[in-house]
């Protein structure tokens, strides 16, 4: 496999990055980069460590780095995760009020400790973490419960200062989304399947409306709403798919609607296959929509939603 | 009367679904089937996921009918806590009425 670090890889411009990855040969990671500037979203330096945990480490060849900004490489720890070997030094910091490194989680158990540590990390005021510990929460739980990965679930985060924004990734290797849904409704193609698994109600535990006692099918649904009330990014990628939530102008009203093809949105099913599922998303502190109005719209986006499915589910009088 | 405090178990944020579940199996179904009533007390929880509130309540609802919120009592909810909850018992009525 080969992986290139490119100058730039956030959402908005992602699509490049995981179109030059080559899935050939498994076996061997190859990493190379931009030779003056790396500067990653988390969900893309997720991936790459993902995909470096996957081959055993003497089969990972990482060129030497030239770019000034390797060191946030190092300071997030892919090296240390991937077992490479570098000359770049760094004095480290406490993390606090910038990121979140690389951080491997195995079981739901470490999920919930994780989140109890990594919220003062980030030094966010109560209502600002909510959603953010609301994601991590869920998105974790998702890979737990559905994804059956030999390497767990890869998280980081990094906040931006510039831009006051959070950036989150959370990566699997696991069985994929279409294998999930697929246990419970009919997907055709990964995208499908993702557009099944963000739609409220929808799970691949069972074909009933609302769910198991364990299971609702709404988790996805609130994440991609969260983003999409604060008018950012929400990109989610498995198998050959790409869903993109696009960023909602300021100017337009925003509107949540259960079927995510509906909403502003790019991707595409010919992107290289990724065995598993990552899931990124932007939080714009300066616009963290308050949660409860949030869930308010939801309320009433999940009603509708199943009220619309009740209805096409129907049996119908039969006239002969 | 059956009073579950959410907090020593939870602490802050309510998300672990599996903590959920076993509440629900454990504590508040043989409580509802022995005819008590039960009070789940959020005092100090200022935030839960609906998945948490979902694998706590909706197998009740599907075992033993909507019916039995009327024995259920949400005590010292914050607003999202309260509308989160809300969602749930919602969806849980839509989807099985």
């Amino acid at each position: 496999m080969k992986i290139y670090l490119p100058n730039s890889a956030f959402l908005g411009n992602i699509d490049p990055f995981l179109r030059a990855f080559d899935t050939t040969n498994p076996e061997r990671l190859e990493i190379t980069a931009n030779k003056k500037w790396i500067s990653l979203h988390p969900v893309a330096l997720s991936l790459v460590a993902a995909l470096g945990l996957t081959v055993d480490p003497p089969n990972i060849y990482c060129e030497q780095l030239e770019a000034t900004s390797r060191h946030y490489l190092e300071r997030m720890g892919l090296f240390k995760l991937l077992k490479i070997t570098t000359d770049i030094h760094i004095k480290e910091h406490e993390p606090a009020g910038r990121f979140i490194p690389l951080t491997q989680i195995h079981s739901t158990q470490d999920l919930t400790k994780f989140i109890q540590d990594m919220v003062p990390l980030l030094h966010l005021d109560p209502i600002q973490a909510e959603p953010i510990k609301y994601i991590i929460s869920e998105l974790g739980a998702n890979v737990f419960e559905h994804a059956d990965s030999k390497i767990g679930a890869l998280f980081c985060a990094q906040y931006y200062q510039k831009t006051n924004t959070i950036r989150l990734g959370i990566v699997d290797t696991g069985v994929g989304i279409q294998n999930t849904i697929s246990v419970s409704h009919k997907a055709d193609s990964d995208l499908e399947a993702i557009g099944l698994a963000l739609t409220p109600g929808i799970t691949g535990t069972t074909r009933n409306l609302g769910g198991t006692d364990y299971n609702a099918g709404a988790g996805l649904f609130f994440i991609k709403s969260i983003a999409k009330v604060n008018r950012n990014f929400f990109m989610i990628y498995s198998g050959n798919a790409m869903y993109k939530l696009l960023r909602t102008k300021r100017t337009k009203r925003v509107i949540l609607s259960a079927d995510p093809f509906k909403d502003n949105h790019s991707g595409g099913e010919d992107f290289p296959y990724w065995q598993g599922t990552a899931v990124g998303i932007d939080i714009s502190l300066d616009s963290t929509e308050e949660f409860s109005n949030l869930l308010e719209l939801i309320r009433k986006t999940i009603s509708e939603a199943i009220k619309t499915r009740k209805k096409e589910i129907y049996k119908r009088a039969i006239f002969i | 009367m059956k009073e579950i405090k959410l907090f020593s178990l939870t602490t802050n944020f309510a998300e672990n679904k599996d903590l959920a579940r076993d509440l629900r199996i454990n504590e508040i179904a043989p409580a509802l089937k022995n005819g008590k009533d039960v009070i789940l007390d959020f005092e100090g929880v200022q935030a839960v996921t609906q998945s948490f509130i979902h694998a706590l309540l909706s197998g009740i609802f599907r075992e033993q009918g909507t019916v039995v919120l009327d024995k259920i009592k949400f005590k010292n909810c914050n607003e999202n806590v309260k509308k989160i909850i809300e969602i749930v018992v919602d969806y849980m009525q839509e989807s099985i009425s």
